[in-house]
C-alpha cells in the first residue's frame, strides 16, 4: 500500500451547513501534502475527522491500508491544531512526558525521545520551566516537539508557522523536511501559498466543503498557466510585433508577452534571434498558487471543478 | 482504562504538588481551631470585674450576698437613690440595684439595675442568673424548702429514659450525639460537593481556555479525559479530607485540656456553640466516659461506611454535572456562574431538608430527601446518624444506595455527551436547549 491515507466520500454536515460535502483524495507515504482553502472551507473539520476527533456522517477514512481506528491509530498520528495551547502552569518536561504517555509511549521511551528532541532544538534548559514562562515562538516550538515526539507516521500541522518569526519558521521548516526524509508523511494546512509552493509536493484545495483542486504543485501550475513569458533583451529591437505573441508589458528592455495558440516559446526566441538581438534572460511565468487560489475561490459559488492530477 | 488513570494521575499530582494544597489542608483546620478557641476564650472571660452595689431597703437578703467571679455584689446601707446615683457618677460603683422597702420577695415586681455604661448581653445574662439564683434561694427558703429539698427536686437522675421498640436504649446522649454527628456529616458532604465540584469545573474550563483540549482529544476519548479529571480531583479531595478530619478531631479533643476550668465556668452561659454544648454534656453527665459510652451506641462503622459511600456517590454525581457545565462555558467566568446555579440548587435544598431530618428522621420529607439521588448524600447522613432501624430502615437504605448509583451513572452518561461536544466548541455560550440537543444526539 503506497498511500498512508485515503479518504473516500467523506461527509460531515452540521445543522447550518455542509462542512465537508463528499471529499475524496489520497496521500502517498512520505510526501509533504498541502491542504488549502479559504476560511470556512471545511479544512479543520476534515482534519478532525482524520485524527478521530470527529466522526464522519458518511464515507470512510483508510489509514495505512486499513479502516481508521481512532484509538489504536492515535499513536501513529501527530496533530498540531490551529488553536494551539498547552497547560500553562505545568512544568514543561512533565507536560511533554504526559502528552507522550497519552499517545501510548512508555515512560522510558518517552524520556529518551524527549532528551533527543530537546537537545536537537536547544531546549535542554527548559525542562523545569513552566509554559507560561515561554514567549510565543518558544511555545510554538515546544508544541511542535510534542506533536512529533512519538515519531508518528502521519503528522498534521494546521497553520504551523502562524506567529513565528523567520528564524523560527525556518527551523520548523527544516525539521519538516527532515521528518519527511525519515519517512513520515506530513499534512500541512495553511493559507500561506508561498510556503506551500516552497514545501509541498502535492496539494488539495477545498472550498465550501468540496474539493476543487488535486494534484502536484507543478502539474497544477501547468494547468493554470497562461503561456506568459518574460524576455530580457540587450537592446530594444526594432520590430516587436509578431503574430505569435501578444505584448503585455514592457519595462525598459524586459518584455512580458503572451504566446498565442499554435506558437511555441522557440518561435518567440527565433523571432528575436532573427533580428540578431542578444537575449539575456528568458523564462516562463507560471502562475503562483496565490493567483490560482484567488482565481478559483473568488466568485466562489460558480466554481466547483474537479481536477485530476496530470501525470 | 489505562488512559483514564494517566489523566487522573496528572490531575492529582498537579494539584497535590502545589504549595496551596499544603497550605489549605493544614493551615485551615489550624485556623479554625484557633478561631474557635478564641471565641470560647472571649465568651467565657468576658467583661471586667463589675462592682455592683445592692441597697437592700426591704432587707430580703438578710445581710448576706455572695459575689460571683467577675461580679462583685456589695451590700450597702442607708443609701437613697440619689446618693447612689452620685456614687455612680463618681465611679465608685459600676452599677447599683435598689431594692425598695416595698419590694416583696414573692411579688411580681422586677428590680432595676442602674449602671454607668451600657452593659453587654453576656454580662447582663450573668447578672440575671447570679442575682436570680440568689433570689430564688431566698424565696424557696421563705417557702420553707431547704436546700437539700431543692436539690432533690432538681435531681437529673429522675429524668425519663428513652428506648425504642427494638429494645435498645435510646438515651439522650445518643440522641444528642446523633444530632451532632448527622448534622456535621451532612454539612461536610455539602462542603465537599461544592469545593470539589467547582474544582472539576474549573479544571475543565482551564483546558478550554488554554486550548489544549483538542490536542488531548486527539490522543484520548473525551469520556476518558472527563473521567480522569473527576477521578483525579476526587482523589485529591479524599486525601485532603482525611487530613482535615484527623486534624480537626485531634484539635477539638484538645479543647478541654487547654481550658480545664472552662467547664466550670460554662454553666449558665447562654450562647453555646456546639463544642461547648458537648463539653456541657460531658460535665452534666459524668464526664468523658459517659460520652464515650453513648458514642459506642452509635453504629460508627455504619456511619463511616455510609459517609464514604455517599461522599463518593454524591461527588461522582455532581462533579460530572459540573464538568458538563465547565465544558459548555467559554472564557467568561460569569457564564460559568449562571450555569452553575441550577446545579447548586438541589445541594442547598438538601441542606434545608437535612436540618429537618436530623430531628425527625422518619418524616415524609426526610424519607424523600434520603431517596432522591440529588439530595440523598446529604439527607441520608442525617438519618443514618440515628442508626438502623431507628433513623432509617434497612430497605430504605438499600434503595437509596441503588438509586444513587443509578443516579451517578445517568449523570455521567449525560455529562459525557455534553462534554464531548462542548469541549471543542468556542464561541457563544450555548443555551440549555442546545446543550440538551448535544446530550441526546447520537455520537
Amino acid at each position: 500500500m503506497n498511500n498512508i491515507l485515503e479518504l473516500h466520500h467523506l461527509k460531515k454536515y452540521y445543522a447550518t451547513q455542509k462542512a465537508v460535502d463528499d471529499i475524496s483524495f489520497e496521500i502517498k507515504k512520505g510526501s509533504i501534502f498541502g491542504l488549502l482553502g479559504p476560511n470556512g472551507a471545511g479544512k479543520t473539520t476534515l482534519l478532525r475527522m482524520i485524527t478521530g476527533i470527529f466522526f464522519p456522517d458518511d464515507g470512510e477514512v483508510i489509514f495505512d491500508g486499513k479502516k481508521f481506528d481512532p484509538l489504536n491509530d492515535a499513536v501513529k498520528i501527530g496533530y498540531m491544531p490551529e488553536e494551539r495551547g498547552l497547560y500553562k502552569k505545568m512544568k514543561i518536561g512533565e507536560q511533554v512526558l504526559y502528552l507522550a504517555q497519552l499517545k501510548g509511549l512508555s515512560k522510558s521511551e518517552a524520556l529518551e525521545k524527549i532528551k533527543f528532541w530537546f537537545k536537537r532544538l536547544e531546549m535542554e534548559t527548559w525542562w523545569n520551566k513552566k509554559v507560561e514562562d515561554l514567549s510565543k515562538g518558544m511555545s510554538q516550538k515546544l508544541q511542535f516537539v510534542t506533536t512529533v515526539l512519538h515519531e508518528p507516521r502521519l503528522i498534521i500541522l494546521d497553520e504551523p508557522f502562524s506567529g513565528l518569526d523567520p528564524v523560527n519558521a525556518n527551523l520548523i521548516k527544516d525539521e519538516i523536511y527532515g521528518l519527511s526524509q525519515r519517512g513520515s508523511t506530513i499534512i500541512f494546512s495553511t493559507h500561506r501559498m508561498e510556503q506551500v509552493e516552497e514545501i509541498c509536493d502535492h496539494i488539495v484545495l477545498v472550498n465550501l466543503g468540496k474539493k476543487i483542486l488535486d494534484g502536484t504543485v507543478s502539474d497544477i501550475k501547468q494547468q493554470f498557466k497562461k503561456n506568459k513569458f518574460r524576455v530580457s533583451l540587450k537592446e530594444v529591437p526594432a520590430n516587436i510585433h509578431f503574430d505569435g505573441f501578444e505584448l503585455l508589458e514592457q519595462q525598459a528592455n524586459t518584455f512580458t508577452v503572451k504566446i498565442k495558440e499554435g506558437f511555441r516559446s522557440n518561435d518567440l526566441i527565433r523571432f528575436f534571434l532573427n533580428q540578431d538581438i542578444t537575449i539575456e534572460a528568458f523564462n516562463e511565468i507560471l502562475p503562483s498558487l496565490n493567483d490560482i487560489f484567488i482565481e478559483l475561490v473568488e466568485g466562489t459559488t460558480s466554481v466547483s471543478r474537479k481536477f485530476q492530477a496530470v501525470h | 482504562m489505562n488512559k483514564i488513570l494517566l489523566v487522573a494521575r496528572r490531575e492529582f499530582l498537579s494539584r497535590v504538588q502545589k504549595k496551596t494544597f499544603l497550605l489549605t489542608t493544614i493551615l485551615l483546620p489550624l485556623l479554625i481551631f484557633v478561631f474557635y478557641a478564641l471565641i470560647i476564650y472571649f465568651s467565657v472571660k468576658s467583661g471586667d470585674n463589675l462592682h455592683i452595689a445592692v441597697a437592700d431597703e426591704a432587707n430580703i437578703l438578710d445581710g448576706n450576698i455572695h459575689s460571683k467571679e467577675d461580679m462583685n455584689f456589695e451590700l450597702v446601707k442607708n443609701q437613697t437613690a440619689e446618693s447612689l446615683n452620685t456614687a455612680l457618677e463618681n465611679k465608685k460603683y459600676d452599677g447599683y440595684i435598689f431594692i425598695p422597702s416595698t419590694y416583696e420577695l414573692m411579688g411580681k415586681d422586677s428590680l432595676q439595675l442602674k449602671s454607668n455604661k451600657a452593659i453587654g448581653i453576656m454580662t447582663r445574662e450573668k447578672i440575671q442568673k447570679s442575682f436570680n439564683d440568689i433570689l430564688e434561694e431566698k424565696r424557696l427558703l421563705a417557702l420553707h424548702i431547704s436546700k437539700a429539698q431543692l436539690d432533690s427536686i432538681q435531681n437529673n437522675a429522675n429524668r425519663i429514659k428513652f428506648a425504642t421498640v427494638s429494645g435498645k436504649t435510646d438515651d439522650d446522649n445518643k440522641a444528642g450525639v446523633s444530632y451532632i454527628v448527622g448534622y456535621i456529616s451532612g454539612f461536610l458532604i455539602y462542603i465537599i460537593l461544592f469545593i470539589y465540584g467547582s474544582m472539576v469545573m474549573r479544571g475543565v474550563m482551564e483546558e478550554k481556555v488554554s486550548r489544549i483540549a483538542e490536542v488531548i482529544i486527539s490522543s484520548v476519548k473525551p469520556f476518558q479525559l472527563m473521567m480522569g479529571k473527576i477521578t483525579g480531583i476526587g482523589a485529591v479531595g479524599l486525601v485532603q479530607f482525611i487530613i482535615w478530619i484527623v486534624l480537626v478531631f485531634g484539635l477539638q479533643l484538645l479543647l478541654p485540656l487547654i481550658f480545664p476550668d472552662l467547664l466550670n465556668q460554662m454553666h449558665g452561659q447562654p450562647i453555646q456553640p456546639a463544642g461547648i454544648q458537648a463539653a456541657q454534656a460531658i460535665k452534666d453527665n459524668g464526664g468523658m466516659t459517659e460520652i464515650m459510652r453513648s458514642f459506642s451506641q452509635i453504629n460508627f462503622p455504619l456511619i463511616i461506611g455510609c459517609f464514604i459511600f455517599y461522599f463518593l456517590g454524591g461527588y461522582l454525581l455532581y462533579s460530572s454535572l459540573f464538568a458538563a457545565v465547565g465544558s459548555a462555558v467559554n472564557e467568561d467566568p460569569q457564564d460559568a456562574q449562571s450555569l452553575m446555579l441550577p446545579i447548586t440548587m438541589p445541594i442547598i435544598f438538601a441542606i434545608v431538608i437535612m436540618t429537618k431530618a436530623v430531628n425527625e428522621p422518619n418524616s415524609g420529607l426526610a424519607v424523600f430527601g434520603s431517596l432522591f439521588p440529588l439530595t440523598s448524600p446529604i439527607v441520608m447522613m442525617a438519618r443514618i446518624a440515628h442508626g438502623i432501624p431507628d433513623g432509617v430502615s434497612l430497605w430504605e437504605l438499600i434503595l437509596s444506595i441503588v438509586l444513587l448509583i443509578a443516579g451517578f451513572i445517568a449523570t455521567t452518561w449525560l455529562a459525557a455527551k455534553i462534554y464531548r461536544t462542548g469541549i471543542l466548541m468556542y464561541g457563544k455560550k450555548p443555551t440549555w436547549k442546545e446543550m440538551w440537543k448535544w446530550a441526546v444526539r447520537k455520537s
